[in-house]
């Protein structure tokens, strides 16, 4: 038996709202970070899913998934290394107390 | 054809003085010396490309055959583009001798002329008067550089447009010039003061030069082109010129050159002081005295002349055409030339009878060039330029010296207050030769070259060529006309002499005159030897003895040009008649100015004796015809009356109905601002302000800086527009 591109695209959407949950929901920072994670890596899923799915002779599917993987390890190092200069000035990761970004 | 390289200089030569103006007034100005220093390295710049492009042409007499045209594409109308650029001529290479000569000497004895003047307190210029300099003297030699630069140009042009720029900017430089000491005034209301002076000039000359202009544009109307070469070398065109006509109001029907030769020939009245534009020329002499000697007497007035002896082949064309404009140009020579003459014996003033006789010799050019001696007009013009240019500066010289003197007496306390000294008045000199034997002997050199003393002066052999001409062409009534002034001439040059030189000091102050500095007096022995020998270059050759040691190059040069041109220039046959005439007549003149100046010299004090001779004729002539009051009844009188008119219609009319205008203008913006300014523009733009301050207060409460809440935002707009899909 096969499992149908269906079952993918709903566990992806599934890590997706995870995901997003995590980032609406979570008062720490460092958990943001791990939410939009999960929500990457859904999109990564469904990116698989679909080149395997509906145009597996073509590599970019793939390709692109590569690079959403780099995208994210730069995106967390350069999170994290905020974290910490926000960490360093403010002694505090909590995002409700991080709200200087209004006039 | 091959030109000698030094020709392409030629359009070098105007340029060292204009950028000699442009330093002393941009950077030199505060620098007294500098500024002289600057302007005299650049006259003699421009003397050295002169002579240079003067005498390689002298060697080279078959140039006049292929006269030198160098131009460049200066502006393009229509289908004609207009060519600016240089010549050189016979003429041309005479002019810039001498020209490049007497600018340098007078440049020169300038350095020496310019002290602290007279007429000014030293206690107001404290630092000119220390340095015993003008307090303008850098402003002088500036305005003198540019008058070089006019000159220079204006010789050197190959066109006529250009020949008029530079004649323009040689009348903005008179105008400066005479008014250069323009804060100076006379006890006497009625003296004419040097600002007075400056503006007769100018407006007198721009009578002339009006008319000027006009011929200009209708010569360019028919030609085409202005370049002397392209209009004078085109028979067929100025043949055409001479026969088609043109129907004017009360003189009928003209021939086109006709018209235009008498519109040129009244710029060269106006430029040369002829009757009756000549009232401006004796008050120029208020100017400083180099520039009566540079501009007044050697350069610009010449212009004129110059401009005709050019234009010669348009006026032998409209002759030829049946029009009497060369009898015109004959009358109005003739009779300038006696008529200034008489009004040079009754003046008192050393300068004004200079400026008389000057406008009496060029009378004699315009003489020459009306009958047809178009040689000896050039001559005369080059010769009376040296001998008159030596005239005025050894009289700046005497009155330099008489000025001396006075401040010398005046010093010494010996008169205590004085009224005013009149350092001009030839009544207060006398036995000057004495004090100022180098200003005196050149002067004596100068005036026997102007009296045409026989034989031994340059001014004889040129003088005398005009008169022979005048004999042999069977022009009598021309010819009796110019003797008649030679006799006057000669008579008022040596009254002169007499009363300036002769006998015994009629004042303290000139007692005391001391010869002038070395600057002024070095110019003048250049000149006198100009005055002496310059006239030994044309030279008739069948004249007896004279003929056959002497030379004749100039003379044969200018036929040899005047032929290229088409004009009848053949020498004049040699005839004792006119000759001894005219040489009696000089001898004579002198004999009776010795006689009543001379031979018992006037005591201090007494009137001029012939004033008791003459009786009414005296007074007539002092006030030179009475001209300058005819001119003021007729023509300034007047035009104050318009203007005075004028000025009332102006107030009365113009000027209210401008108020009312703009009473309504007033009016009409008051009403627009309160309707439609206040309720409609300011409520929109209110409007806009206030609508933007409400959205904003009510916008900024869901920022609230957590980006949490944002995308809380963010997600719920996303839920609604999915919600939103299925309605389409």
């Amino acid at each position: 038996m096969t499992v149908p591109l269906s079952w993918y695209l709903i566990f992806a959407t599934a890590l997706f709202s995870l995901g997003f949950f995590a980032v609406l929901s979570r008062r720490n920072a460092v958990a943001v970070l791990m939410g939009v994670e999960l929500m990457l890596n859904a999109v990564n899923v469904n990116l698989v899913a679909f080149w395997r799915y509906l145009t597996p002779s073509d590599l970019s599917g793939q390709i692109f998934v590569v690079f959403v993987f780099t995208v994210a390890a730069a995106e967390a190092a350069v999170g994290l290394a905020l974290m910490i200069s926000i960490y360093r000035t403010r002694k505090t990761i909590n995002v409700d107390e991080i709200n200087d970004l209004k006039l | 054809m091959n030109y000698p390289s030094v020709f392409n200089l030629t359009w070098l030569i105007p340029l060292p003085t204009a950028l000699a103006f442009f330093a002393i007034i941009l950077f030199a100005n505060p620098k007294k010396r500098l500024s002289s220093n600057i302007a005299v390295g650049a006259v003699i710049l421009a003397w050295i490309m002169s002579w240079a492009v003067a005498i390689v042409f002298f060697l080279n007499p078959e140039l006049t055959e292929h006269p030198f045209d160098l131009s460049v594409p200066w502006l393009p109308m229509g289908t004609i583009t207009f060519h600016m650029g240089v010549a050189v001529d016979a003429v041309t290479a005479g002019m810039l001798f001498m020209v490049g000569f007497v600018l340098t000497m007078i440049f020169i004895y300038s350095t020496g002329y310019m002290s602290f003047p007279g007429h000014l307190d030293p206690e107001k210029y404290p630092d000119a008067a220390k340095e015993g300099l003008d307090p303008r003297y850098s402003r002088f030699f500036a305005y003198i550089s540019l008058f070089a630069t006019g000159m220079l140009g204006l010789v050197v042009a190959n066109n006529l447009l250009m020949l008029f720029i530079f004649w323009e900017i040689m009348g903005l430089c008179s105008y400066l010039l005479i008014g250069f000491w323009f804060d100076k005034s006379y006890p006497d209301p009625k003296q004419i003061t040097p600002k007075q002076a400056g503006l007769k000039a100018f407006l007198t000359t721009r009578v002339g030069d009006v008319l000027f202009m006009m011929g200009l544009i209708f010569l360019f109307i028919h030609a085409g082109d202005l370049n002397f070469q392209a209009i004078f070398g085109n028979q067929e065109f100025l043949h055409e010129l001479s026969t088609s006509t043109v129907n004017l109001p009360f003189f009928g029907a003209v021939t086109w050159a006709g018209l235009i030769s008498m519109l040129i020939f009244w710029g060269a009245i106006g430029k040369s002081a002829q009757f009756p534009l000549h009232v401006w020329l004796p008050d120029a002499m208020e100017g400083p005295t180099p520039v009566s000697a540079l501009i007044h007497a050697a350069t610009m007035v010449s212009a004129g002349v110059y401009l005709i002896v050019r234009m010669s082949p348009l006026f032998s064309a409209a002759a030829h055409g049946g029009s009497g404009v060369m009898m015109f140009v004959a009358f109005i020579g003739a009779f300038t030339a006696l008529f200034a003459a008489t009004i040079a014996v009754a003046q008192k003033d050393i300068k004004k009878v200079l400026a008389y006789s000057t406008i009496s010799q060029l009378g004699y050019m315009f003489a020459a060039l009306g009958i047809g001696a178009w040689v000896a007009a050039i001559i005369h013009l080059l010769i009376h330029a040296f001998f008159k240019s030596l005239l005025f500066m050894a009289s700046g010289s005497v009155i330099h010296g008489v000025e001396h003197g006075h401040h010398h007496v005046h010093e010494h306390g010996e008169h205590g207050h004085e009224g005013y000294f009149d350092p001009q008045d030839m009544f207060n000199m006398g036995g000057l030769l004495k004090r100022m034997p180098v200003t005196g002997w050149t002067f004596i050199i100068g005036g026997a070259s102007l009296s045409a003393f026989p034989l031994i002066t340059a001014g004889f052999w040129s003088k005398d060529e005009i008169l022979a001409h005048a004999w042999a062409d069977g022009h009598m009534a021309v010819y009796w006309t110019l003797a008649a002034g030679a006799f006057l001439t000669a008579f008022y040059t040596f009254r002169q002499i007499f009363l300036t030189f002769f006998g015994s000091p009629r004042t303290e102050a000139a007692e005391h005159a001391p010869e002038s500095v070395r600057a002024m007096t070095w110019p003048l022995v250049a000149l006198a030897f100009f005055a002496l020998f310059g006239g030994f270059v044309a030279v008739p050759e069948d004249f007896p003895v004279v003929g056959g040691i002497a030379s004749d190059f100039m003379a044969k040069l200018m036929e040899l040009q005047g032929e290229f041109y088409g004009l009848h220039v053949a020498p004049a046959e040699f005839n004792w008649t006119p000759a001894l005439i005219s040489m009696t007549l000089a001898l004579s003149g002198i004999v009776v100015a010795w006689l009543v100046y001379g031979w018992k010299p006037l005591a201090a004090g007494k009137p001029d004796p012939l004033r008791r001779w003459l009786g009414p004729i005296y007074v007539v002539l002092e006030n030179k015809y009475y001209f300058d009051e005819f001119y003021h009844l007729v023509a300034v009188r007047p035009t104050l009356w318009l203007a005075s008119f004028f000025y009332l219609f102006d107030r009365g009319v113009i000027d209210r109905i401008v108020n009312w205008v703009g009473a309504f203008g007033r009016w009409l913006a008051a009403a627009l601002r309160k309707w439609i300014d206040e309720f409609i523009i300011d409520a929109a733009v209110n409007g806009a302000g206030l609508v933007t301050t409400w959205t904003g207060a009510v916008v900024r409460l869901i920022q609230t800086g957590q980006a949490q809440n944002y995308l809380l935002i963010l997600l719920l707009s996303v839920v609604v527009l999915l919600l939103l899909i299925p309605l389409k």
